[in-house]
């Protein structure tokens, strides 16, 4: 079952942290180079599975694989073909700590301790390509939230991975960097790379997701084609069912431009 | 004034020429060194009294040391002191990081427990070994009155160890100690890195707790970090800068004392606070030569949304000449 083009095989996971099961009976397969939605209504277990598949919360029972091994085995999982990136906490970090010095700790391993030659030219092109080149040598912990996010995408988009884990990237950003964000994910996605992402609602990413996967109290309760995202904003119009016709229709946005502003 | 002045540096040449001072200078260089470099990663994880609970813990460990060095007949009972706060420093931090990870509800309590348990338990147990409250009040605040040529060795070797996993392991401490979900997620070996952060800073304990005491370890691993994160913009510099600090109080603090008989411990916390005091005054006025480009204020500064709705509600539009719009 585990045949190689599987990028995630989740089989009859339940967890519970002890307050209740949050996740139960979840079956989930990922082929590699697809565009999954994880929808659900806050508290559903969206943020839950999606620590679950990288091993960040234990299985009550079942199994999580990664690219035909299985998470719990941690040593065996090809870490650096897995970019994750954590659901924004607002709270502020103790310490100054520049974008570069963060993002370089995304090039890390459990083989690579420390970063290799040619570190500081990657991590330059990751902040360039989330529109941050020019602020690598500031503080974090002066960016404003959409600023935080991206410093965190670019952290797992500089180890340049076959999967991208996301989780709740269009909470508390402005619209001009949610269609950023899209064009950096539809970019991704043509070139190959697995997206699982976390939303509230499909919105601006909804052109590029093939598969939506709708949660509720730790159960699947929809899976399949993206429902047609309804139109919140009269002022612009999606398209509403063909694959890339965003894009075709409207020119992809210049992420950097865009995030440069 | 000539003549204060003649003897104070009579006093300051007779300081650099006992062998005592020098002894106990190299030390407090070393240790002051060394001690933020820890503090830095326990700043970062919100862990700074980390070193708080290993100091209590590490008295025990002090007067086992003493009844070791009692009962095997040694000739000086301080000898083993060190040791024997490097095993209980060693053992109280992997039980405090041992709960830390569990996280369940009762762990503050049974840190408490442990953190009281390791004072009373010493001072019981020095007085057991003949130990004088003078002896005790060198342990708890610091005292160089007695250390030798194997104490200065010993220290060194020490830092040299904590300097070398503190600065060589670096980048995937930073990685730890910034976002634990994170390395864990990248496959770092984060128990491994943890185990080995608790260590660390055991033997930054151990060997910093003859300089500044017992009870005031921790203000050594902690408060250049304070002083240097109103100095620098990156991590790097941050610890950087807490070690040149760290390194400078210890010695000027520990000169004073030789002027004046005052606890080193107290001396060296309250020039580091101090200086943070200064500087925390000050800052606002050499604030503008460091190039932060600052975002929007109500981003950084307002902590709380009710006020930043407010501040739109009063102020409509502000920032349309300024750019984006806030991205929060
Ligand atoms: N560490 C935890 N311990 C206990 N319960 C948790 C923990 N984390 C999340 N939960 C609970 O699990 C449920 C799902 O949370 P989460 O996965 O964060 O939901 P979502 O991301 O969909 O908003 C919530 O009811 C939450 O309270
Ligand atoms: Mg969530």
């Amino acid at each position: 079952m585990n045949s190689p083009t599987t990028a995630v095989l989740v089989e009859d996971l339940s967890v519970d942290l002890g307050t209740g099961p949050i996740l139960d009976g979840i079956d989930l397969q990922v082929p590699d180079g697809r565009a999954l939605a994880l929808l659900g209504a806050n508290g559903s277990g969206k943020t839950t599975l999606v620590k679950a598949l990288i091993g960040l919360v234990p299985p009550a029972s079942g199994r999580v694989s990664l690219y035909g091994t299985e998470v719990s085995a941690r040593r065996a999982v090809p870490w650096s073909r897995i970019g994750y990136v954590p659901q924004r906490v607002n709270t502020s970090p103790p310490m100054a700590a520049t974008a570069e010095e963060v993002v370089l700790s995304g090039l890390l391993t459990g083989r690579r301790l420390r970063p290799g030659p040619g570190s500081r030219g990657r991590v330059r092109d990751a902040l360039a390509e989330v529109g941050l080149a020019d602020r690598a040598g500031e503080s974090v912990h002066l960016f404003s939230g959409g600023q935080q996010q991206r410093v965190l995408i670019a952290r797992a988009l500089i180890r340049k991975p076959d999967l991208l884990i996301i989780d709740e990237p269009l909470s508390g950003i402005d619209r001009a960097s949610k269609l950023a964000l899209a064009a950096s994910l539809q970019r991704l996605r043509s070139a190959g790379t697995t997206i699982i992402v976390v939303l509230h609602e499909l919105a601006e990413l909804g052109p590029l997701i093939d598969r939506a996967v709708t949660l509720d109290q730790g159960r699947v309760i929809q899976d399949g084609a993206p429902p047609s995202a309804p139109s919140d904003d009269p002022g612009h119009h999606h398209p509403d069912t063909l694959q890339g016709a965003f894009i075709h229709r409207h020119p992809v946005p210049d992420l950097r431009a865009r995030w440069r502003l | 004034m000539a003549t204060v002045t003649a003897e104070f540096w009579d006093t300051f040449a007779a300081m650099l020429g006992s062998p005592l001072m020098q002894r106990a200078l190299l030390i407090a260089v070393l240790v002051g060194t060394a001690a933020p470099v820890i503090g830095t990663y326990l700043v970062q994880r919100r862990l700074a009294l980390l070193g708080d609970g290993i100091g209590h813990v590490a008295l025990t460990g002090v007067a086992m040391g003493w009844l070791a060095g009692a009962g095997a007949g040694s000739a000086s009972v301080e000898a083993w002191a060190v040791p024997g706060a490097v095993v209980a420093s060693i053992a109280g931090a992997l039980l405090i990081e041992y709960v830390r990870e569990k996280g369940t509800s009762s762990a503050d309590v049974a840190l408490a427990l442990l953190f009281y348990g390791g004072i009373a338990g010493g001072v019981i147990l020095i007085g057991l070994a003949g130990g004088t409250s003078a002896n005790l009040t060198g342990y708890l605040f610091g005292s160089i009155s007695t250390v030798d040529e194997l104490d200065v060795w010993l220290t060194a070797g020490l830092a040299a160890l904590i300097l070398g996993v503190g600065l060589g392991l670096r980048p995937a401490l930073f990685a730890l100690c910034h976002d634990e979900e994170f390395a864990r997620a990248s496959g770092l070996p984060v128990r491994a890195l943890n185990i080995i952060v608790a260590i660390t800073a055991a033997l930054t304990v151990a060997i910093s707790m003859r300089v500044v005491g017992v009870l005031l370890v921790s203000a050594l691993m902690i408060v250049p970090v304070a002083v240097a994160q109103l100095l620098a913009a990156s991590f790097r510099r941050t610890m950087g800068v807490a070690m040149g600090l760290g390194g400078t109080v210890c010695v000027v603090g520990l000169s004073i004392t030789y002027f004046h008989p005052l606890s080193p411990g107290a001396t060296i916390t309250m020039l580091s606070i101090g200086l943070y005091a200064v500087l925390a005054v000050t800052r606002p006025l050499i604030r503008p030569s460091t190039r932060h480009r600052k975002p929007h204020r109500g981003a950084t500064i307002s902590p709380r949304p009710a006020e930043r709705t407010v501040d739109h509600a009063y102020h409509p539009a502000p920032h349309s000449t300024h750019g984006p719009p806030d991205e929060q």
